[in-house]
């Protein structure tokens, strides 16, 4: 492994850059809901205050448990993210197809899920396996769309598949946003990360009051920590995916800087927004949704992209 | 880890879970209240946990009688320290008008040390703020 490859995994763009920019975005996620319940809202550091404080709890470990499983999965769904950053932030800043294409992208990111799940249901307590189990119900309904989101842009481009390669017929024929096929997919990608991050409507998995944080709920200390830490991190990657896929990207020159901090910024308010505005829907809800209106929408979206609308 | 951080960093986010050992749900209510957005206790940082696993703070209520009396010293010892606990309410604080009750544990010290007491029957949503705010006093000093 060579110094630069450390680098864009452990500094700029992987681990160090999209954790303190999660945590920060993270912040105003929480500030944006607090003003929608006409509250304060906590302070600018308060995330990475959590987030200490966790690191310097005790850990413990629950008797009937899966030890080596419940350690484990945290971390590898931690290292996960942050190969997915490093990659998707050195295709955005950097241009430079490192790594993989978006194939890769979206089985690491399915590894992630499987992690919550595992650790979820290594712990062999109810609501942990409760929690796991709609993990995985979940998991099977946004996966089908989100694959059909991700086919759009590969078809729009010519069959490219190197993420790389995606920004760079952007750049020639304009961001793909700018098409029927583009807005469709847009949109659903957009609820189709908002299941996968957990996010209401579709916090199904740790649902607090129900499940209270379900796969999470045995976790204590520095693993929890970073659970709390990669929930953070995908608050940067799936909107730098949403920007690399359908916004052509960013041009970090002039007022290409600016341009980039707004596409960054309305796709995190629209989250914001989803989140805040509506309820919990119930799992067969979430899954008649994925698989009766939004991968059907994405289909459709798929085949207007080959007849080039 | 230079302790003195690491108690700033505590302080600044409390993350509470509610022990509810046999009240009689009034200081519950109150509780509730201090939780909603009206008293908005995130600005300090605090949360409310379902998880004790998750917890800095149990917010002990109720007198302690002898069936929840296992219970509650089970859930302190499945809490990660460091962990605070506050008694609110004058039932952890003095038993109130339970005391000489024929089920109530007689020493509430041996079941689970509390920390901190609020008084009152119940107490006010500002007083709880006000004995977070002195914890908090506490760890930054």
């Amino acid at each position: 492994m060579s110094g630069l490859t450390l680098v864009y995994l452990l500094v700029f763009p992987g681990f160090l850059f999209t954790a303190v920019l999660g945590l920060v975005v993270g912040w105003v996620d929480r500030k944006v809901s607090a003003r929608f319940q006409f509250r304060v809202g906590p302070p600018l550091f308060q995330n990475f205050n959590d987030f200490f404080k966790l690191l310097g709890k005790e850990t413990i470990l629950v008797k009937d448990g899966l030890h080596w499983l419940f350690v484990a999965a945290p971390l590898v769904a931690f290292g996960m993210l942050v190969l997915v950053s490093a990659m998707v932030g050195s295709a955005l800043f950097f241009h430079s197809g490192y790594g993989g294409d978006l194939i890769v992208v979206m089985y690491l990111l399915m590894v992630y899920s499987i992690m919550v799940i595992l650790g979820g249901s290594s712990t062999g307590n109810v609501f942990s396996s409760l929690g796991a189990g709609r993990e995985i119900k979940l998991l099977l309904g946004d996966e089908l769309a989100f694959i059909l989101v991700c086919l759009v842009p590969i078809v729009k481009s010519g069959y490219k598949l190197r993420l790389d390669e995606l920004l760079a017929s952007q750049a020639g024929a304009g961001p793909f946003i700018g098409s029927v096929s583009g807005i469709i997919a847009f949109l659903i990608g957009l609820l189709c990360i908002q299941a996968k991050m957990a996010l209401a409507p579709f916090h199904i998995p740790e649902a607090e009051t129900e499940i209270v944080e379900g796969p999470l709920m045995e976790y204590s200390g520095p693993l929890l920590a970073f659970w709390k830490l990669n929930r953070f991190m995908m608050y940067v990657i799936f909107p730098f995916l949403l920007i690399l896929l359908f916004f052509g990207g960013f041009r970090l020159e002039g007022w290409g800087i600016l341009w980039a901090v707004l596409k960054y910024l309305l796709i995190v308010v629209l989250m914001i927004i989803i989140k805040n505005t509506n309820p919990r829907v119930r799992i067969d809800q979430a899954i008649r949704f994925f698989w009766k209106i939004a991968a059907p929408l994405a289909f459709i979206a798929v085949i207007l992209a080959v007849l080039g609308v | 880890m230079n302790m003195g951080w690491y108690k700033r960093r505590l302080a600044k986010s409390l993350w509470v879970f509610h022990v509810s050992a046999s009240p009689c749900n009034n200081c519950d209510i109150e509780i509730l209240d201090l939780l909603t957005p009206r008293y908005d206790v995130e600005r300090f940082g605090i949360k409310l946990v379902g998880s004790v696993r998750h917890a800095d703070v149990l917010l002990l209520s109720g007198v302690i009688n002898e069936k929840v009396a296992p219970k509650v010293r089970r859930l302190y010892e499945q809490a990660p320290k460091p962990v605070f606990v506050v008694g609110v309410g004058t039932c952890p604080t003095s038993g109130c008008c339970f005391k000489n009750s024929y089920n109530t544990v007689a020493r509430r010290e041996d079941i689970i040390p509390i920390d901190m007491y609020i008084p009152g029957c119940p107490p006010k949503p500002e007083a709880m703020i006000e004995a977070i705010a002195k914890l908090m006093g506490v760890l930054n000093a």
